[in-house]
């Protein structure tokens, strides 16, 4: 093997590190961003500032009993936390997550950071986001608990209508960039507009991006959308009669997918590896020239994920029929109109 | 060689969950094989060098019909075939009628395996046929569907839409009677 290869073998290791990662600061910052807004300390005891408190929350999942109903299906009640997991893991793959670097001279040609580079990446992503609901539909239906039943019921209606929106709204963005790569995507967003306005998506794509937010959220099944899940209503919904490590995969598959979600919201409306902040400052040219474009992209994601968290605690949660009306009625409309009107403008544009 | 092994696990995979559909008394074990039938096909779509076919596959059956199809299992709540509450009275339950689609199915695999041995494309590899960038490339796609294949394309859409129509008024009409 020679030194290309090992080091792209080491980008997907540490691609797969950074998701597992990403679901264990992604709970402790959650819970202190909780306690932070209801001013209180948050978890504070295990490790300084309660920084270990993730690996106490593992280690006790790990020691748990597992259980399982009588009435369960043995064979899917296993699968469905599996699926779910891995379908949240494998829809990373094609998300880039830097420019093409040498690594400081170290290769010879540079490579690409990130899993894999396809030229239909953005589809990928796409299919495999949408396998993500089998996981939670089948944990409610094995289960053989009405509350987990109307979770994971809930769940597909939800993630079936909103991914309509989702995927239109994307549609938008794949017509302005005039390809389906997710890097040539982000390539396409260099560079500035009158000089100090980042040359990014989101300007040309204001409904687009809030609509993908919108969507985005209710994909994942968080806070104001998380009716599969609904406590008053549900107990826990899908996850009910889960407990020990099958019940912690839910979770994490739900961090990795805010994760991913992210990460995709930053590469086709935030430009991405390219400038750290919506207008042009002295540290672009020089993130551009040492290669450090990945950092901007981590910081990006982790601003966005902020806001996932900040909507959670502050939005209350709607009314089920409200977000279903919401989704066919308003948001699915106005996506298909953003479609139409930026279809016409890049005709009217590049004739 | 590694091409061939993976040619032959996908194959299997998608002939054994195929048959596997059929056999199954769950109808919930029935819908999940057939999406791993579908997974393989996609495997194999990407081994012919059409990654766009493989991935709208996986959006469209996968990701869509199957959801779809799950949802009515589940709402059905058809736990399994029993073969004691099997309706024997039924007209389509009559023996003459089973012959005759065996009949049918066995005409419809001979045919299949004629008309195999008659395309003289196929021993040539799709990569190095004329038309080879329409499969690989989705622009190439787009434009083979938007000018070549345009009566086909919207006679589907037409047809999707009276499907559409009809669910709908199917599902209104039941809402009134109640």
């Amino acid at each position: 093997m020679d030194l290309r290869t090992i080091v792209q073998l080491v980008v997907i290791g540490l691609t797969f590190f950074m998701l597992i990662n990403a679901s264990a600061i992604l709970v402790l910052a959650e819970r202190k961003i909780m306690g932070f807004m209801q001013q209180r300390y948050g978890p504070y005891l295990v490790g300084p500032h309660g920084v270990l408190q993730p690996l106490a929350d593992i280690l006790k999942l790990l020691f748990k009993e597992e259980l399982r109903p009588k009435g369960a299906d043995k064979w899917l009640f296993t699968l469905a936390p599996i699926l779910s997991v891995t379908a949240a893991f494998a829809a990373f793959a094609t998300v880039p997550w830097g420019a093409e670097t040498t690594l400081f001279g170290l290769l010879d040609q540079p490579i690409k950071l990130g899993v894999s580079d396809v030229n239909v990446g953005l589809l990928v992503i796409f299919a495999i986001t949408s396998m993500g609901v089998y996981g939670i539909v089948l944990a409610g239906w094995s289960s053989n608990s009405k509350y987990s039943l109307f979770g994971g019921l809930r769940a597909s209606a939800q993630m079936i209508s909103y991914e309509l929106s989702y995927a239109t709204s994307l549609a938008a963005v794949i017509m302005l960039a005039g390809s389906l790569s997710v890097r040539e995507i982000v390539d396409g967003q260099a560079g500035t507009w009158f000089g100090f306005i980042q040359q990014w998506w989101i300007f040309a794509q204001p409904v687009g991006f809030v609509i993908y937010a919108i969507a985005g959220v209710a994909e994942t099944n968080r806070a104001p959308f998380d009716f599969p899940e609904a406590e008053q209503e549900l107990v826990a919904g899908y996850n009910t009669e889960y407990s020990s490590v099958r019940f912690a995969l839910f979770p994490q598959a739900e961090y990795i997918n805010m994760a991913t979600m992210s990460a995709v919201a930053t590469n086709l409306y935030l430009g991405g590896w390219h400038g750290l902040l919506p207008f042009y400052t002295p540290l672009d040219p020089l993130i551009e020239e040492y290669g450090l474009g990945w950092m901007a992209f981590l910081a990006k994601v982790g601003g966005f994920l902020f806001f996932y968290i900040w909507m959670r605690w502050t939005v209350p949660r709607y009314r089920y029929d409200q977000l279903m009306s919401f989704g066919w009625k308003f948001l699915f409309p106005l996506s298909v109109i953003n479609l139409i009107v930026t279809a016409a403008l890049v005709l009217y544009l590049n004739a | 060689m590694p091409e061939n092994v993976v040619f032959y696990a996908f194959a299997a995979l998608a002939i054994g969950a195929s048959a596997l559909v059929i056999g199954q008394r769950n109808p919930m074990y029935s819908v999940l094989l057939l999406i791993a039938s579908f997974g393989a096909l996609s495997g194999l779509y990407i081994q012919l060098d059409a990654p766009f076919v493989a991935v709208a596959q996986i959006i469209i059956y996968a990701g869509a019909i199957m959801v779809l199809f799950l949802f009515v299992v589940m709402l059905l709540n058809a736990p399994r075939e029993d073969a004691a509450e099997y309706d024997r009275s039924h007209p389509l339950a009559h023996p003459g009628i089973g012959r005759f689609g065996a009949l049918l199915a066995t005409l419809l695999i001979v045919q299949l395996v004629w008309a195999l041995t008659k395309v003289a494309e196929l021993k040539t590899p799709v990569g190095s046929r004329s038309d080879a960038s329409s499969v690989g490339s989705v622009v190439e796609m787009g434009r083979v569907l938007f000018t070549r294949h345009t009566f086909a394309f919207e006679a589907t859409s037409v047809l999707i839409l009276v499907a559409m129509v009809g669910a709908v008024v199917l599902a209104r009409r039941e809402g009134t009677e109640q």
